[in-house]
């Protein structure tokens, strides 16, 4: 198979003598650091290890569904089951993913810069998060939560005798973490980018991770209120949300959801640009409708504010209000889809090679497809009626988040592995784990559709036993998806001792940070660039990679 | 100065006069939303409480915290902020206000 | 293939000393930079905390809404006397403020230490009435939860007040949590901005701010005067709901 890897010569390459990585020696330099990439490998260290937390948690929710009697944990287990997975996953996981591992890496290099906007409020984002996940590490070896995590009233505040207090500590922590990443994110954007970088330069990884910063700016203070409230109503019972004292759970809901709803394209949004990112570099094609992707990131970014209450159609929100936020939601589908189509065009004739990051994003572009179509079903009032609390409202969750934006980002750190690492993985091995996990997720979360439109409710653990087969394959999905995903664990810390010297640019990529040195200095730049053509210019590329050898460090 | 530099802004240093003026402007009108709260204005009230109270925090945004000398980013990001808010508020409003409609 | 990789001017790079002075931190190229994203960092947090106080607008605009005859009636239980002197206070010590951030531009050291201290006083006047107003609540058995007493406004003792039926006079505790929890959050904004103040205060002290570097200062006051528009708004919506003599 054809590749556009170019590796130094192995026989005499080295890593660059200095780099970030051993600029400075010792724990304190790595706990104390103001040095974006290296808060990016903390990110990365944390993130991966609250995954695999997450994972357990899937794992023993997916074994429990084996069989139709509720024969493996007892019912209050099994809710603080599948709680603990999604809070995990959510905000321990999947909101800081790409922006605070890859975005933290790379966009100050994207733009031209020396670091982000503000290096200590990143340090304090990373021990923010470190702080918030101690509080639900600590709900969690105390029994647990088990209130969905959609910490939905009056069962949070009235009916339950769980953690529910630590864990929402825990997640308003970890929410200001998720806060001061996406202000530093705008202001380097807005006012760190080098001479020549204009907006239109800009990659369109810089364009998503903007757009998510606005949501995170924005929408995250609101669900640290609501936490607050809650928290407040569990204490002092003052009945903001308690029917019998003329509170209205309702507003719990609205509240939540105000962020939620956002949350959930603060998410995706960063995985879009990783997408832009491999898809132009393996079909060695500048994005096709630059100017549309970027519009239609701010533009989700946006509407992403109007639609919250999509989630709250059967829970007594007026038909005039359910009815205007389905409409909204219809509208809110057309800047996904106008990306999906732009990705598309941009393949079209290109030179296309098969990459571990390119098979991640196909596999993307097809699971988003499906899991972004299946959001248009429940954005139909009629529809949602039928579906919501159903498993096809899981089905199409998991599609987009882990069909979608975890491919996303495993493309995304095997994409930029080189140049954080300055080693490459092998390429056998990952593109191995890639199927595995895309045949892995078709198989367990496909049959979920189909037990969802068929009628099973999500959050039980008993089922009528005709929904047995569908679940025992999505069982046997999840046990090939996790070894999918237990792969890089085997190969990527391999590969930082034994992978391949990287150079510079392996993949013949455009983009600032690929024609500095990998690892980078800690500096990025000896001087600051002057950037002097337009994004994902390939005719730039090869006019400047003429003439050269390939040297390192 | 490239295209991406942004226009430097002349640190435009705001003199006490201007904020004295602001200063008597702000206790003139809390003085006026104290009186006029014990006018009977109907529904007019919490519109006129609101209006003065936005009118105040206005001429706060404007001359204390020197947007009125600051880029058109920043109107922007102020002007974000508060819109942001309004969304939260009217679109909950909206659900709680067209419950008692009935069902079309 | 190295860190030189795109062409730089390194001749437009070599900046005199009074352009690089030793506040100017290394991933910045210039001070009016520095300044301005330091400014644009404080802006975007500030709309954070709009949105946070936005949640319990929020709740308010509710309750108020569907518990209207309560509200009034917990309202008129709060001195507007010293609601009002209160807001007088908090927009007095923003006028403080702003001074403070002209005189450190300025360079005056005594004019700065004035403001800032003027500053701290009037916050710290401001707490002051505000526990007492506290304290009024709990001796009138105002403060929701178990010692909440509904005979104020079941049966109250001004003659123009209105008597509530016993179910909406409960609701007087909504009303109350919410006093609570809105003024409490700004209290707490504006004990954690009075903590920053003594800091700033004692940095002045030893001739901090002078050299032009007034950032902190700026910013600082950014955060003041945002804390002093949260009172505004929430001193018509607490105090003032309807005080027009009644019946």
């Amino acid at each position: 198979m054809s590749t556009i890897v170019t590796l130094p010569d192995q026989q005499d390459a080295r890593l660059p003598k200095l780099s970030y990585l051993n600029s400075e020696y010792g724990l304190k330099s790595w706990l104390l650091t103001g040095d974006h990439k290296r808060i990016a490998m903390l990110y990365l260290i944390s993130i991966t290890f609250f995954f695999f937390v997450g994972g357990a948690f899937a794992g023993l929710i997916r074994l429990e569904l084996l069989t139709p009697l509720p024969d493996l944990v007892a019912s209050d287990t099994y809710n603080k089951l599948f709680t603990m997975h999604g809070v995990i996953m959510i905000f321990l996981f999947l909101v800081p993913s790409v922006p605070a591992t890859v975005g933290n890496f790379v966009i100050p290099i994207m733009v031209g810069a020396k670091d982000l906007a503000f290096p200590k409020i990143n340090l304090l984002s990373w021990y923010l998060y470190v702080a918030g996940a101690c509080f639900l590490v600590f709900a969690l070896l105390n029994g647990g939560v088990d209130t969905g995590w959609t910490f939905t009233t009056p069962l949070s505040t009235h009916y339950l005798n769980t953690h529910v207090i630590t864990a929402a500590m825990g997640v308003f922590i970890a929410g200001f973490s998720s806060i001061f990443t996406g202000l530093n994110f705008i202001v380097t954007i807005h006012r760190m980018r080098c001479p020549g970088m204009t907006w239109f330069r800009l990659p369109l990884f810089c364009w998503s991770h903007y757009a998510a910063s606005i949501l995170m700016v924005l929408g995250t203070p609101v669900l640290a209120i609501t936490l607050v409230l809650v928290m407040l109503e569990r204490t002092i019972g003052i009945g903001v949300f308690d029917p019998t004292k003329g509170g209205d759970p309702l507003l719990f809901q609205h509240l939540f959801w105000f962020y939620s709803h956002p949350a959930v394209y603060i998410m995706i949004l960063p995985g879009m640009g990783v997408i832009s990112e491999v898809i132009s570099t393996f079909s060695r094609k500048r994005v096709f409708g630059y100017t549309a992707v970027a519009f239609s990131s701010v533009a989700i970014a946006v509407f992403g504010f109007f639609v919250w209450a999509h989630h709250m159609f059967i829970m007594g929100v007026s038909n005039y209000s359910a009815l205007v936020f389905s409409l909204l939601t219809m509208l809110v589908a057309v800047p996904s889809a106008i990306k999906i189509f732009n990705w598309a065009a941009t393949l079209y004739k290109g030179s296309i090679t098969f990459e571990t990051p390119m098979l991640y994003a196909f596999g993307f572009m097809g699971l988003f497809t499906i899991g972004g179509l299946t959001g248009v079903f429940l954005g139909s009032l009629g529809m949602d009626i039928h579906l919501t609390e159903t498993y096809f409202i899981v089905a199409h969750f998991h599609f987009v988040m882990v069909g979608g934006m975890l491919m996303a980002y495993l493309s995304g750190v095997h994409f930029w592995w080189p140049k954080m690492t300055g080693r490459m993985y092998p390429e056998s091995m990952s593109q191995l784990a890639a199927v595995t996990t895309f045949i892995g997720f078709i198989l367990t979360f496909f049959p979920q559709f189909i037990v969802g439109y068929l009628g099973m409710p999500r959050r039980y653990h008993a089922y009528p036993p005709e929904f047995q087969v569908l679940n025992v394959l999505s069982t046997a999905g999840a046990s090939v998806l996790g070894i999918g995903y237990l792969l890089p664990m085997l190969y990527m810390p391999w590969s930082l001792k034994y992978g391949k010297i990287a150079g510079s640019n392996p993949w013949q990529a455009t983009g600032l940070e690929w024609q500095i040195q990998s690892p980078p200095l800690t500096e990025n730049f000896v001087d600051i660039p002057i950037m002097d053509h337009e994004a994902y210019d390939y005719d730039w590329l090869a006019h400047k990679t003429e003439h050269e050898v390939t040297t390192v460090g | 100065m490239t295209a991406s530099t942004p226009v430097a802004h002349e640190h435009h240093v705001v003199g006490p006069k201007i904020y004295l003026t602001i200063l008597v402007a702000l206790l003139v009108l809390t003085a006026t939303t104290t009186g006029a709260a014990f006018i009977n204005m109907g529904v007019f009230s919490p519109i006129v409480a609101l209006g003065i109270a936005c009118l105040k925090a206005v001429l706060v945004i404007l001359f204390f915290m020197h947007i009125r000398y600051s880029s058109k980013v920043m109107m922007l990001t102020v002007g974000a902020g508060f819109f942001t808010f309004l969304v939260l508020i009217t679109m909950t409003l909206s659900d709680y206000i067209s419950r008692n409609w009935g069902l079309w | 293939m190295d860190s030189h990789a795109i062409a730089t001017e390194h001749g437009e790079h070599e900046l005199h000393d009074e352009e690089h002075p030793a506040y100017l931190r290394h991933h910045f190229v210039t001070v009016d930079q520095q300044r301005e994203t330091a400014s644009f960092g404080m802006w975007l947090f500030l709309l954070t905390e709009i949105m946070f106080f936005g949640g319990l607008f929020m709740a308010y605009l509710l309750y108020r809404n569907w518990y209207y005859d309560a509200f009034v009636a917990g309202s008129n239980t709060l001195g507007i006397a010293l609601g009002t002197t209160n807001t007088a206070v908090l927009i007095l010590s923003s006028f403080t403020m702003a001074m403070g951030v002209y005189s450190a531009e300025i360079r005056s050291r005594k004019g700065l230490l004035t403001s800032l201290s003027c500053t701290i006083l009037l916050g710290l006047v401001f707490l002051g009435i505000k526990s007492v107003e506290y304290h009024e609540k709990y001796v009138e058995h105002h403060i929701p939860g178990a010692s909440f007493s509904v005979e104020d406004f079941v049966h109250p003792s001004d003659k123009r007040d209105v008597p509530l039926a016993p179910d909406m006079a409960q609701h007087a505790q909504l009303f109350f949590f919410l006093y609570f929890a809105m003024t409490g959050m700004h209290a707490l904004h504006m004990i954690i901005g009075i903590s920053i103040l003594f800091v700033l205060l004692y940095q002045a002290y030893h001739g901090a701010y002078m050299n032009g570097h007034t950032s902190t200062i700026d910013n600082f006051g950014l955060y003041w005067h945002f804390v002093d528009i949260v009172w505004i708004f929430l001193f018509p919506l607490l105090y003032l709901i309807s005080r027009h003599p009644l019946k």
